[in-house]
This record gives C-alpha cells, sequence and structure tokens, in this order.
C-alpha cells in the first residue's frame, strides 16, 4: 500500500505530503505518525503540506487529529508552508484548525518546535531547583 | 447561457474522490478561473464527492463549462441514496449524521456563486455548485 513516509531528525519527526491524498492514505498517516511519536519518543512533528493544492475538511481533521494525539504524547506538531489559496478556502469552508500551531515555511517551523522543546526543558529544570 | 462541455465522472468509491479534484482542477484550470477561485471549486467538489458516497451510496459528477455571457464551471452530483430529509439542517455547520466535522455542505456553499439542492427521502440528492470566472 501506499505511504506517506515519516522522516526521523534528531528529537524530531519530519513528513512531507507531496501526493493528493486519499481519505484511507490520510487515516494511515494519523496513525503512523501517533505510533512513530510513541515509538521513538519525538518532541516535535514537523508536516510540510506545501505541495497540497487544497486542504478540505477530511484533510484539516486529519491535521487537527495529529496535532491533539501528539500533544498527549508529549510532541508539538506544526504545520507549515501553507498555499495562500488554501488558506483563504479552508477559511472560507469554516476551518481555521483550532490547536494547530502554523509556520509559513520549513525553517520558521523547526524554529517553533526547537522554541518550545526548549522552553519545556526550561521549566522541567527549574522545577527541579 | 451556453453549455460549451459536458462529461461525466463516476463518484462510487473512495479513490473516485481525487479523481474528481484532478478532473474539476484541470477543467477549471482550462477555463481560465483564477487559482483561489479554482481551489475553491476543487474543496466544494472534494467535499461534495465525499458526501455523495458516504451519505448517498455513490453517484456521479457531470462537469458542465459554461460560457455566454459569462464563462463559468458547474458541477452536479447525483445520487440515488436516502436523500436528505431536511436539507436547511444539513445545510448548518456542524451539522452531521456521520462522523466528520458537518462543514460538508455549508461550507461548498460558501466556496461557490450559485449552490442549489435537491433531495426527495428515498429518491436521492443533486446538489449543483457554479463558479463563474
Amino acid at each position: 500500500m501506499e505511504k506517506i513516509p515519516i522522516l526521523k531528525m534528531g528529537e524530531f519527526l519530519l513528513v512531507t505530503i507531496q501526493v493528493d491524498m486519499h481519505d484511507r492514505l490520510a487515516m494511515a498517516l494519523q496513525d503512523d505518525l501517533t505510533r512513530a511519536i510513541s515509538e521513538t519518543g519525538a518532541r516535535g512533528v514537523l508536516i510540510d503540506i506545501s505541495s497540497l493544492e487544497i486542504v478540505d475538511s477530511f484533510i484539516g481533521r486529519m491535521l487537527s487529529n495529529i496535532a491533539a494525539m501528539s500533544r498527549v504524547l508529549d510532541a508539538e506538531t506544526v504545520v507549515v508552508g501553507m498555499q495562500p489559496a488554501v488558506a483563504i478556502t479552508l477559511v472560507e469552508l469554516g476551518l481555521s484548525l483550532p490547536g494547530v500551531r502554523t509556520a509559513l515555511n520549513v525553517d520558521a517551523g523547526m524554529d517553533v518546535l526547537r522554541r518550545s522543546v526548549g522552553a519545556s526543558e526550561e521549566m522541567y529544570g527549574s522545577r527541579l531547583h | 447561457m451556453v453549455v460549451v462541455s459536458t462529461e461525466n465522472v463516476p463518484v462510487k468509491t473512495e479513490p473516485d474522490v481525487v479523481s474528481v479534484r484532478r478532473r474539476v482542477r484541470e477543467v477549471a484550470a482550462q477555463l481560465g478561473l483564477g487559482l483561489v477561485d479554482q481551489t475553491k471549486i476543487i474543496t466544494a467538489a472534494s467535499e461534495l464527492a465525499r458526501n455523495t458516497i458516504i451519505y448517498g451510496g455513490g453517484g456521479s459528477m457531470q462537469i458542465e463549462t459554461l460560457n455566454g455571457p459569462r464563462v463559468g464551471l458547474r458541477l452536479t452530483f447525483e445520487d440515488q441514496g436516502p436523500g436528505i430529509p431536511d436539507v436547511e439542517l444539513a445545510l448548518r455547520d456542524g451539522f452531521t449524521t456521520g462522523s466528520g466535522l458537518g462543514l460538508g455542505l455549508g461550507g461548498s456553499k460558501r466556496l461557490v456563486n450559485e449552490f442549489a439542492i435537491v433531495s426527495r427521502p428515498g429518491e436521492g440528492t443533486r446538489i449543483t455548485i457554479t463558479r463563474w470566472k
């Protein structure tokens, strides 16, 4: 079966969605990512959707689910690279991706992840002292 | 209004949703619709195609390109499913009888210029959307 690859980079997982996903593929990605976070102990997930020409309610829900599940597993999710036309359409459709952090591109997204992991370690550290 | 071309696309199984999106994109681009307009009608088509499969038990989509006086793209989704008992309720955001977000119908209506729905319980549903250039 077709699969979307998940790459591990340090304590983060990277996913680049480059195909027009049918619904089952989107569901599989959600399951695979959740499993990968739990297996690797990843602290962050970066999902690059710059190749996606549309995000409909199904894909939007998948992104929200991934963000929620990874949060429960102590990982932060950031979705990057949304095309402007996709953003306009998504909001008009009625979806604003609540609970999903976004960044303009991969670099900015990595910054968000590094900061959030750094911040939580600082908090943890200060509690120890 | 002049219908320039008509074609039918099956909307029966889940992978057909991807074919619907691809075909609507091709035709919308050929018509010269702007990128945002293309994205809107493709997204609306994706929502309606999924509804046709999940709630209508499968059906078809007709693509028509329109010209004179205006250039536009008209899509008609038709199924012979159970129909929608209360269309007004079904159009409301957040309403769903399935497991979705309940944005499909109301959301797609907002993404197009014209939206028409005819549904008869026990007979099926026909939804027509138009996006003008």
